[in-house]
């Protein structure tokens, strides 16, 4: 079996995520050969085939010419899996291949299970198994879902060049806003989910964090209704934390949080809904109303 | 101009998911239903260009599914969408993600739509591919999981956002498809009047099998709960004991309280 996995580049970096696609091909048990728009000098550590285009002259987004970049990569290897992070650049890339080569996509697969991919649905708390129907098929692979495999060496480069009228202009990026909390440095975590009902309930929250010495931290819903600000939010949007204690108050768990939280030590959940997908990155799940076991866990612990 | 905005109804999410008889997708039994989260900020985007274009633009609502899709158009409609179509289906969702973007992109073929907003993924299905299949099967300029919308000069600025906090920015000339990302803008409620007033709106009815013509490339063969993974602890009962309980594993299983 063989796979050709599209590795990530941003801002004039490779990105680590990179590793996975190499981590999910072992557990797929395949051979792989890699392709990438980037620099030269920013190659990965990988001793296999690497198809190369320039990111000087490709871009680093822009869409339509990487999808001619990653088919005539596909032509000259004839992979049965074309490999793509679900990611801001896999998944806005990977239809435009699929499409292109009129072929199956699977998204955002979180396991293999015999012979099949395994994927989320409804909001992550369920899972279905999907089969192309399709001899070669386009996948995009779960961020985190599979371990990081950093084999090494040098790539056999084969270069590609293409050019491409598009209607589409990479205008630059906007950094992220300034962080007036540093939440990868916090020992604690206390984190307001959309469960939490409305704004005014956020100080109940807060209270928790600073009774128990630590920062408080929000999921996306959170953040997007205006309740707290971006700076705490944790998720793949936000901040990847990984503190002594991490108590998700509402927090139903979506896939992007669960990435930014689930290799904090001791995770303790409070929610009303048992089945919430937080329940499988817990150590604990309180089964509770927020707003009545919050504030008297922080009456008890201020006495 | 002419805007295209495609919605879809979902169930709402805290429901509790079982498999149906084909055990391949969720049973339709004692789930409510509402209109998918990412749709919303799509209609509400299209509404918001709608009302700086004017008269001169016209934006129509597509859905697709069984009669109670009927309720999510009836909401966009009295968000302020002109029209709508309903592309009738009873198993829109057997359908993978190909066949469902060929059914629209087989409507908007004739239509000659300037801009399609849809949402960046289903709630349910999630696998974001809809939108940009669409724009392939169109021919159509496009970006996903936009934060940031303006369209002026015939040019459409899209803010994509990217992982870590980081946006990206682009310029798409139209005909162009976009698909939006929570947070984009802040959805209306449909106020009473402008209910009322969607109730006048046209829904044209189109039966599916007049625009499907693919077969589907991916099969779904289980729709099952996730494998439990041991060792969490599930504690329930009387608020009081739940702290005690919860301090008491705070001391033991870690040094955050010594």
């Amino acid at each position: 079996m063989k796979t050709l996995l599209i590795g990530e580049y941003r801002e004039g970096r490779l990105l680590e995520s990179t590793y996975e696609l190499l981590g999910f091909a072992q557990a797929l048990g395949a051979d792989s050969s890699l392709f990438i728009v980037a620099r030269e000098d920013q190659l990965p550590a990988f001793a296999g085939k690497l198809y190369l285009a320039d990111a000087a002259a490709a871009g680093e987004y822009n869409p339509d010419l990487h999808r001619e970049l990653i088919f005539q990569a596909v032509e000259q290897e004839q992979p049965d899996y074309i490999v793509f992070l679900h990611s801001s650049y896999g998944w806005d890339l990977a239809p435009r291949v699929a499409a292109k080569l009129k072929i199956a996509q699977v998204s955002e697969i979180s396991a293999i299970t015999a012979g099949e991919f395994e994927v989320g649905c409804c909001n992550a708390k369920m899972r279905r198994s999907v089969k192309p129907a399709t001899e070669k098929a386009v996948l995009t692979i779960q961020a985190g879902a599979f371990p990081v495999l950093q084999p090494g060496g040098s790539p056999q480069i084969r270069k590609l060049t293409a050019s491409l009228s598009s209607n589409l202009e990479f205008v630059g990026y906007e950094p992220a806003e300034a962080k007036d909390v540093d939440l990868a440095k916090a020992e604690v975590i206390v984190t307001a989910g959309r469960g939490i009902g409305k704004k005014e309930n956020v100080p109940v929250i807060h209270a928790l964090a600073k009774a128990l010495g630590g920062e408080l931290g929000a999921s996306r819903p959170v953040v997007d209704a205006g309740w707290v600000e971006h700076s705490h939010q944790v998720g793949t949007t936000g901040q990847t934390v990984s503190p002594k204690l991490y108590i998700a108050c509402g927090v139903s768990g979506a896939i992007q949080h669960l990435a930014g939280m689930k290799k904090s030590d001791f995770i303790i959940a409070i929610n009303k809904d048992k089945d919430a997908p937080i329940g499988e990155v817990a150590d604990v799940l309180v089964v509770a109303d927020v707003m009545q076991f919050v504030p008297a866990m922080t009456a008890k612990l201020g006495r | 101009m002419k805007l295209l905005v495609c919605v879809k109804q979902v169930p709402d999410m805290e429901s509790r998911f079982k498999p149906d008889s084909r055990g391949v997708w969720f049973s339709e039994t004692d789930l409510a239903w509402r209109m998918n989260e990412y749709d919303e900020y799509a209609v509400e985007e299209a509404v918001k260009l709608r009302e700086q274009l004017g008269e001169s633009c016209e934006l129509t609502v597509l859905s697709i599914g069984p009669d109670r899709v009927g309720e999510v158009i009836k909401k966009a409609l009295a968000m302020g969408a002109d029209r709508a179509v309903h592309v009738q289906d009873l198993d829109a969702a057997g359908k993978d993600p190909w066949q469902i973007a060929s059914i629209i992109a087989g409507y908007a073929k004739e239509q000659s739509y300037d801009i399609i907003f849809t949402g960046m993924q289903s709630q349910d299905r999630g696998s974001a591919q809809v939108g940009v299949l669409v724009a392939e099967l169109l021919g159509f300029t496009c970006a996903t999981t936009l934060v940031g919308f303006a369209f002026a000069d015939g040019v459409i600025t899209a803010k994509r956002e990217l992982e870590g906090g980081l946006k990206g920015v682009a310029k798409l000339q139209i005909p162009a498809v976009v698909t939006c990302q929570l947070g984009l803008n802040i959805p209306r409620y449909p106020t009473l009047p402008n209910i009322m007033k969607a109730k006048r709106k046209e829904i044209a009815a189109i039966p599916v099998t007049e625009l499907l013509k693919e077969e589907p490339l991916a099969a779904t063969t289980s729709f099952h709960p996730p494998a439990k993974k041991g060792g969490g602890v599930v504690l329930e009962g009387d608020v009081g004991e739940l702290v005690e309980k919860v301090i008491a594993i705070l001391k033991d299983k870690t040094a955050v309280l010594r």
